[in-house]
């Protein structure tokens, strides 16, 4: 389908020259409003390019070894069943290197519309680029240039849908390989969802997985949204989401960062009507080698809304975190409560981590609290577990552990935490394998 | 069972330890007793192998293995046991998965088969029944939240189930009602056999009315000075150190 690498120009260039030759042949080419959307989005990837370390959002973040690299797109799927991650329900929508599988998917007779992008493409004029319609924001625009799949769900109002799995699976590839899968959420009021994302791929493969997300979640709706990012060990994962919380809603997004080269969760979620509430929390386990960023920007937009973040990051070896944590309450978001906690474990001395919070306070009525913290393990509290006869590696265990576990606490679905704690001990086994 | 020879430790440069010499037999419970800053609470962390204290001479053999060159946990494998003057709290760590895998660790050490979660709870109940604690107190965070009596039944509980050696208690005393002290001489008395020694550190005389000690030392300025019976501790509650002192 595509034509091999043969000295074409990598960074954005590539991706560029890559969308004049495939646009006629991109999922939705011949609907007007999806290729003038991704027009407008290959002119404004055009004129910013990768983002570098001079734009302020990006400080903490370099992606020079995304842009060096030369990406194709994927190889037309071969119908090979790759290993899956385990289920948490029986509704799963199954992505193979960014391409809808439905072979390996169970969307049917669901209760609720669940289907692939490609497929709904002519049904979402005015919601597809709804949310993410924010110019200034390259990796958004890389997306909706070259977006080839997704899932695209909507919950009538009042269903309660249950769970849903939502899985990327990178295959190993000789050629560096960039997917960018755009995915549109939408509860209508009072509905809920559960949708629990695993993203995985082949250790030593370079591949770019690059998702964007449209969430609406409308009153008195509740869409629990766990992540799980456990991509191969030489993957990068620059994902963007963007979440609309209206009135009595609530968004509960906690995203675990476990694998990959080079990783950002990027959050815009506005709090849109009264009473909404946005949890954002989240945990970061990294090695040796790996760098994961996580960005949030909240928007109180309306008056007695709440907000919670917790963001836990463990780092070992020559590891390296960022959080940066934008609070924004317009003048009209009155008894505002908000709160942000960003704290750090660091397991080595050559770990670093960038914390920025940012408060931006415009009512004069609101509760906000924010804080950070770095530190190592309580030599006290070490101690204690060895005295007992635990072994210093397994007691060191337990306490990363319980230091995770408060952030993953805070997550109310119960299948939801049972998938993220059981991705914590399983990155601790392999940690310790590693050791 | 424990013999300390010209035992010498200091912290941060200051000799805090002056040469202690003890020697616990098997079957017995000692006390050692002795003012604020003799070194009662040093010895009692030198001896379970707390990072942050230089001993700068002397030995401890314990059942004729140098305990001073194992690790903390291989010190609680071969049979040690320490009750914190201050239990520490861990936050996150839920107490049933805590004991269950302390217990597992040593009985790992000891070449014993560990224990699945369902025998586990089992046992736990019966130690807890045994000691009168409520079962609520698996399901809490280690010693989150716990008062001081409730962090001290719960060291007491560890003892109960880890089946140590010998046990070292650091002032598990200090700020306890009686009903409390009556749970953790309890929990002592218990175990007392021929295989099982005890060293009962504490500032008052008070706890050894219910853990009746075999022999009591005193440890002043970093040694012990006086050795005798039971009625030493009577003696020195009547007279207070000074008189020991003034004899040393």
């Amino acid at each position: 389908m595509t034509a091999h690498p043969t000295g074409h120009p990598s960074g954005a260039e590539g991706f560029l020259h890559r969308f004049e030759g495939l646009r006629s042949r991109l999922p939705g080419a011949r609907l007007d409003f999806v290729d003038a959307l991704r027009g407008e989005a290959a002119e404004a990837f055009r004129q910013q390019g990768f983002p570098t370390r001079r734009v302020e959002a990006w400080k903490y973040t370099d992606l020079r070894p995304v842009a060096a690299a030369g990406f194709d797109e994927p190889l037309t799927a071969i119908d090979t069943a790759p290993a899956l991650p385990p289920a948490h329900g029986a509704a799963r929508a199954v992505f193979v290197d960014g391409r809808f599988r439905e072979d390996l998917s169970q969307l049917d007779g669901l209760g609720y519309a669940a289907a692939n992008l490609a497929v709904a493409l002519p049904r979402l004029q005015g919601r597809l680029g709804g949310l993410a319609a924010d110019g200034a924001q390259p990796m958004v625009a890389l997306n909706t240039m070259l977006f080839e799949d997704g899932l695209v769900v909507t919950v009538p109002a009042g269903v309660a849908a249950g769970v849903l799995d939502l899985v990327s699976v990178a295959t190993a590839s000789e050629r560096p390989e960039a997917f960018h899968p755009r995915h549109l959420i939408r509860l209508e009021a009072g509905a809920s969802l559960t949708l629990i994302e695993t993203a995985t791929g082949p250790s030593a493969s370079r591949y770019l997985h690059n998702p964007v997300y449209e969430i609406e979640v409308a009153e008195g709706a509740r869409l629990t949204h766990a992540r799980l990012q456990q991509e191969g060990d030489a993957g990068f994962q620059l994902s963007t989401a963007y979440a609309r919380i209206a009135e009595g809603g609530t968004y509960d997004n906690f995203t675990l960062n476990a694998g990959g080269k080079l990783v950002r969760n990027e959050i815009h979620a506005v709090l849109s009507g009264p009473r909404a509430a946005c949890h954002m929390n989240g945990a970061q386990l990294l090695r040796d080698g790996q760098h994961a960023d996580t960005t949030t920007v909240l928007d109180h937009a309306a008056p007695d809304c709440a907000s919670r973040q917790t963001y836990k990051t463990v780092l070992a070896g020559r590891s390296r975190g960022v959080f940066q944590g934008k609070i924004h309450v317009h003048q009209i978001a009155q008894r505002t409560d908000g709160y942000q906690m960003n704290q750090v474990l660091l397991l080595s001395p050559e770990a670093e981590i960038d914390s920025k919070p940012q408060l931006e306070i415009y009512a004069d009525d609101v509760k906000c609290s924010h804080g950070a913290t770095v530190g190592e393990i309580d030599a006290e509290q070490l101690f204690y577990l060895r005295s007992r006869g635990i072994p210093e590696e397994r007691a060191r265990a337990m306490l990363v552990e319980a230091f995770l576990r408060e952030a993953i606490e805070g997550v109310q679905d119960e299948t939801a935490r049972a998938a993220l704690d059981a991705a914590v001990t399983r990155w601790w086994e392999g940690q310790e394998a590693a050791a | 069972m424990l013999k300390i020879e010209g035992l010498t430790a200091e912290v941060e440069g200051k000799q805090i330890l002056k040469g202690v010499e003890l020697e616990v037999p098997a079957g017995e419970i000692h006390a050692i007793m002795g003012p604020n800053g003799s070194g009662k609470s040093t010895l009692s962390y030198v001896l379970s192998g707390r990072e942050g204290y230089e001993i700068t001479g002397g030995s401890v053999s314990f059942n004729g293995v140098d305990l001073l060159a194992l690790e903390p946990e291989e010190r609680a494998a071969t049979g040690l046991f320490l009750a914190f003057q201050y239990p520490v709290e861990l936050p996150g760590v839920g107490n049933a998965l805590f004991l269950r895998t302390a217990l597992n660790a040593v009985r790992k050490a000891r070449g014993e088969s560990e224990l699945d979660a369902m025998q586990f709870l089992k046992l736990a109940r019966e130690r807890l029944k045994a000691l009168h604690i409520s079962e609520d107190m698996l399901k809490r965070g280690v010693n989150v939240g716990f008062s001081g009596g409730e962090k001290k039944r719960n060291e007491v509980l560890q003892m109960a189930l880890l089946q140590p050696k010998l046990a070292i208690l650091d002032e598990t005393d200090s700020g306890l009602d009686i009903d409390a002290l009556k749970i953790v001489a309890d929990g002592v008395n218990a175990l007392r056999s021929p295989d099982f020694s005890a060293l009962v550190i504490t500032h008052y005389q008070r706890l050894l009315d219910y853990i009746v000690p075999d022999r009591v030392h005193v440890l002043m300025h970093g040694r012990i000075v006086q050795s005798g019976g039971p009625e030493l501790a009577k003696q020195l509650e009547a007279e207070g150190y000074a008189s020991v002192q003034a004899a040393a």
